[in-house]
């Protein structure tokens, strides 16, 4: 992907990257069963392309004003380079909060079964409890061995914790937004979580600390502390049962995951390496979504 | 008897000065990063007013967030009861009273003596005070005080995020991308907030007469968005933004005279 000019870049902390990528050795004929999940999220669009339920490209790109739009482009970008067109896709499936905008999809799917279908894909049956940060809101889903959602616990209509919320800081801070989690482990010692966790009054609260002399990495650590106080606090509310992951993309955010870990005393199952062409946590919803959709067109082909 | 009312909020102090329970003078100062010298400020500016010396108050009491830092207060009392003081004072036959600062918002039910029996806040989420207006007005490059003004030119208006500042700035921005006026905009903005304070107002009840005060009390905009939403006619001060201190203030009367006792 084209990076964008330099000075904007330099502006625009919050700016992650998009990428799409194609698993490699992998092959496909006319008889598979391939089927496409894409996730409107509220500031990602995923597209995961799936050959008989195995994963085989996907992408990441940024929500814009227009959810079909971030929908097609998602796809496009995943089938990039596969040789496949959109009409040998036999099954799509939309999810997501934009999900009732996927021009293309044969069914829409909440992004809580999608999700819970997707990490148990990720990272096995041993799944039971998936906590999903996405940009707008936060979820904690209890799963069976499946990937079935059994119950689930949502905060939203507030942006504490979420990845908006992070962007906010990033800008705030100026530091780009994929070394946040890094920096704010920069301490010798956990400073006291800041006391608002309302995004709009951290802020102020930051400003405040910063003018104290305290170091971007302090201010950050006390911010990612009360935001992961937060995110634990909404998992033990669900009921906290091992093994844990984190979707999303502050699956990504190494501060918030360490610090989930510390307040809850239990280790997460690690990521993926995504870097380096392993399955992305903050697609598990497309992947999820695949899925449903390979099983969808299976029930077709029956009936 | 000269009696002194403090109201120490998260942007700015208040001070109000009554003389046997009639209000003579007020001052007050931004709060900035130390509350005592705001507060030192605003109370200078109000001897300064009334044309009297520390020494002439026979009792102060201090309300609003950063109450504890009152330099010289005699007493606390918790902002709740201050409302409710204040609002029946203005208006004798108040039963709610509604109070939205910068960065709080409190609705207050009170019984015919004006004494607060229940109450309900909304603190330490931006959405649902001043700070949503702030903040909406810098995404929508408008001065704070045109906001109102601005809003009540509208013919109908867009549907934003209500709920956080964060998200309201987000859907204002896509906003002024698709190109919708100013006015109508603005207009969302109060709409919304005008929303969620309502619903906070509805948890206690809406029994009239009521009483808007709060530095918000004086946006227009807001004022007419309440009305809309709640259906009740709103009765504001003529100072609304200094009515946690007066009330305050009428507290700091009736203490005195029980300590004379």
């Amino acid at each position: 992907m084209k990076e964008p000019s330099n000075v904007k870049d330099e502006l625009e902390f919050w700016r992650w990257r998009e990428y799409n990528r194609i698993v490699e050795g992998k092959q496909w004929t006319s008889k598979d069963i391939i089927t496409a999940g894409v996730d409107v999220g509220s500031v990602g669009s995923k597209a995961a392309i799936m050959i008989n339920g195995e994963a085989y490209s996907w992408s990441i790109t940024r929500t814009g004003s227009n959810s079909p739009e971030s929908a097609s482009k998602a796809l496009g970008l995943a089938l990039l380079g596969t040789g496949l067109k959109a009409s040998d896709l036999k099954y799509i499936v939309g999810t997501g909060y934009g999900r009732v905008n996927v021009p293309m999809a044969n069914k829409a799917i909440t992004e809580i079964a999608c999700h819970a279908k997707g990490a148990n894909y990720i990272w096995g049956p041993s799944v039971r409890t998936v906590l999903d940060v996405g940009g707008q809101d936060i979820k904690a889903i209890r799963s069976d061995e499946t990937g079935r959602v059994v119950s689930f616990l949502m905060n939203d209509k507030c942006a504490a914790g979420t990845g908006r919320g992070m962007e906010v800081f990033a800008d705030l801070m100026q530091i780009p937004i994929e070394e946040i989690g890094a920096i704010s482990l920069k301490v010798d010692e956990e400073p006291p979580p800041v006391s608002c966790t309302c995004v709009a009054f951290a802020k102020t609260e930051a400003i405040g600390l910063l003018r104290k002399g305290w170091s971007k990495e302090k201010v950050l650590a006390a911010y990612t502390r009360a935001m992961a106080v937060r995110m634990a606090n909404l998992i033990n509310r669900v009921g906290l049962e091992k093994e844990l992951v984190i979707t999303g993309g502050q699956s990504k955010n190494i501060g918030i995951v360490t610090r989930i870990e510390v307040v809850l005393g239990i280790k997460c199952l690690p990521p993926p390496n995504w870097r380096d062409g392993g399955l992305d946590p903050m697609v598990a919803g497309a992947f999820g979504a695949a899925l449903f959709g390979k099983a969808l067109y299976e029930k077709t082909q029956k009936g | 008897m000269i009696t002194l009312g403090m109201d120490l909020g998260t942007q700015r102090v208040k001070a109000v000065i009554l003389k046997d329970g009639e209000e003579v003078s007020r001052g007050q100062a931004f709060s900035g990063f130390d509350a005592t010298t705001a507060t030192e400020e605003a109370v200078a500016q109000a001897l300064k007013g009334a044309g009297l010396q520390r020494s002439d108050i026979a009792y102060s009491v201090a309300t609003g967030s950063s109450m504890e830092n009152a330099p010289g207060a005699d007493s606390t009392i918790s902002m709740m009861s201050a409302d409710a003081k204040a609002g029946v004072y203005f208006f004798p036959k108040a039963h709610t009273i509604i109070d939205i600062g910068a960065e709080e918002a409190r609705a207050v039910k009170c019984d015919d003596k004006a004494v607060m029996v229940d109450f309900v806040v909304n603190e330490r989420c931006a959405a649902g005070a001043g700070a949503f207006i702030e903040a909406m007005a810098r995404a929508l490059e408008v001065k704070l005080e045109d906001m109102g003004p601005l809003s009540l030119k509208a013919e109908r208006a867009s549907p934003i995020n209500a709920s956080c500042v964060i998200f309201g700035e987000s859907d204002v921005v896509s906003l002024i991308h698709r190109q919708e006026s100013k006015p109508e905009i603005a207009r969302a903005v109060f709409d919304a907030m005008a929303d969620r304070v309502s619903s906070m107002v509805h948890r206690i009840g809406v029994n009239p007469d009521v009483v808007l005060i709060g530095g918000v009390a004086k946006d227009v905009g807001f004022i007419a968005a309440l009305k809309r939403k709640l259906g009740v006619e709103i009765l504001i001060p003529d100072f609304p933004d200094y009515a946690g201190a007066l009330g305050a203030a009428l507290i700091a009367a009736t203490r005195a005279k029980e300590r004379q006792k």
